[in-house]
């Protein structure tokens, strides 16, 4: 699916990611374990979930960042059977901008960090990804002079510079207001379209929105469950489409039931 | 500029009460000058008291420059190879706690009469604070910043040179800026205590000298010129750390 406005083609050819044999224990308790799953290349997966279920160590797994504090096991493949390290592109739900730097420079920075000094070629990139999310005109401000939603659009830009086949997303929107993450979740799914994309959220409406595909994560214990088919409607689906408001409130419906088990099951359970 | 204007109104303040105690009390002058009489002492005795001031200005600068560049190389040490951490950081507390009065005369000793002994004074003294301050800049900084330039880097992993310069340092350069302010602040003691222990030039020798002779309004002069210069340097340092952590929304909120 290219939408007329994506005018950022992907350079590497799209790629699956496999993971199989997850696990997750804090201090002994095993959180889950024995998870497998798989992200469609080309495809947007999103990663429902209650907080504190283990989304954010599953996506660190992939990223090959460590656990502070847990433990995780798993194997992590690509389709094409290449590591993984060095095609990946990561946006937080903060937006980790670097409060010294200018705007552009904080686009920038991925190509700074692998090597020193940038060229024109390099900024001129980073100013027209700066253009697709509407922020070309601040790209010499500092982040302190931008509200919220703009400094997350900035890590938007600066996760396309980074220019990478597989993206992960960890509650990218969730700390923006309702009509600015309405907003930029249209932006990211116009100009990350056509990559893998993993978008960790806990919002149902948001993974229906979207998302081709949306892996459950939940119950007692955890276990990741594929929501099975979701509405035909082209991606960035309207809330408004037929049979997603239904679907929102199962998917809200299935997080609840299983919360309120968790909370029921915990006093008895050793 | 209205802090300006209430700083000349605290100076002139705290003269005029000076003055005024001087006036009722009626103490001698060699007790306690009144500021009109250390005015005088300063503008005529000035040829006398400013190649004194210039030795103990040459030691506070020297000073604060190597004890800064010391400090932020432990620092930067430390948080490179953290294993050195356990080994180095109890020596470092260690030097803190002994009291650099202390040192004074063994420094005099080994280092001799002459500016070394005054440089490594303040060196020490001003060592703990940066040192401190920065490692703990260099720690503390946002785990998410490492996570992401961690994925950014690719197989290679980031070099840490390249994190240090691009992420580390500029996130623990207001923490650096607090530790130089502090070292400001106390570099003059070394440099002074030095010269008391034993020198033969410096602010600190001219006023001993002049206590020893009753001569208590050149003490109180040379006292002033040594004040005016810690002031002028804190302002300077100051205005310097703000501009180059500019970023930072502290400023303004004064």
């Amino acid at each position: 699916m290219i939408s007329g406005a994506a005018s950022v083609e992907p350079t590497h050819s799209s790629i699956g990611v496999a993971v199989a044999g997850a696990g997750l224990s804090f201090a002994g308790r095993t959180i889950f374990q024995n998870v497998s799953l798989t992200l469609a290349a080309g495809e947007w997966t999103a990663l429902l979930g209650p907080s504190g279920v283990g989304k954010t160590s599953l996506l660190r797994l992939i990223a090959g960042l460590p656990e502070d504090g847990g433990v995780t096991v798993g194997s992590v493949q690509a389709s094409d059977g290449y590591p993984l390290a060095g095609r990946i592109a990561y946006m937080a739900q903060r937006d980790l901008l670097l409060p010294w730097l200018s705007i552009i420079d904080n686009v920038l920075i991925g190509v700074r960090l692998r090597r020193h000094g940038n060229d024109a070629k390099d900024r001129q990139k980073a100013l027209h990804l700066l253009d697709q999310v509407g922020l070309a005109a601040r790209a010499q401000d500092r982040p302190a002079a931008l509200s919220g939603g703009m400094r997350q659009r900035v890590a938007l830009a600066r996760t396309l510079m980074e220019d990478r086949p597989l993206v992960l997303m960890d509650e990218p929107f969730s700390a923006l207001d309702a009509v600015t993450r309405f907003r930029l979740q249209e932006t990211a799914a116009r100009l990350l379209s056509g990559r893998t994309v993993l978008l960790v959220t806990h919002d149902p409406s948001e993974a229906l929105r979207l998302s081709d595909r949306i892996a459950l994560l939940a119950g007692t214990p955890v276990q990741l469950t594929d929501a099975g088919s979701l509405p035909d409607v082209p991606i960035p689906r309207p809330l408004d489409a037929p049979g997603m408001a239904a679907r929102a409130a199962s998917l809200l419906q299935q997080l609840a039931d299983q919360d309120a088990r968790d909370t029921i099951a915990t006093p008895g359970a050793a | 500029m209205t802090q300006a204007l209430r700083l000349i109104t605290i100076a002139l303040g705290l003269l005029l009460l000076w003055q005024c105690i001087v006036w009722v009390s009626d103490v001698p002058k060699f007790i306690l000058p009144g500021p009109l009489r250390v005015a005088e002492t300063l503008i005529s005795q000035y040829a006398r008291i400013a190649p004194h001031a210039g030795i103990t200005a040459l030691e506070i600068v020297l000073g604060l420059i190597c004890g800064t560049m010391l400090g932020g190389m432990t620092a930067i040490s430390l948080t490179v190879f953290s294993p050195l951490r356990q080994w180095l950081m109890p020596v470092l507390i260690a030097s803190q706690a002994l009291p650099v009065f202390a040192l004074a005369p063994l420094l005099t000793l080994w280092f001799g009469y002459g500016l070394i002994s005054k440089v490594a004074m303040a060196v020490l003294i001003i060592y703990f604070p940066v040192t401190a301050a920065f490692y703990d800049g260099l720690r503390r900084i946002d785990p998410g910043w490492l996570d992401m330039a961690r994925v950014m880097a690719g197989p290679n992993g980031p070099t840490r040179g390249s994190v240090m310069l691009r992420i580390r340092l500029p996130a623990a350069l207001p923490a650096f800026g607090s530790g130089l302010r502090v070292a400001t602040a106390v570099a003059p003691i070394g440099a002074v205590v030095g010269e008391w222990v034993g020198s033969s030039a410096g602010l600190g020798y001219l006023m001993l000298q002049a206590n020893g002779r009753m001569q208590t309004d050149l003490m109180f002069a040379a006292l002033l010129v040594l004040a005016v210069m810690a002031l002028g340097l804190y302002a300077l340092v100051d205005r310097g750390l703000r501009l180059v952590t500019n970023w930072q929304p502290e400023n303004g909120y004064a």
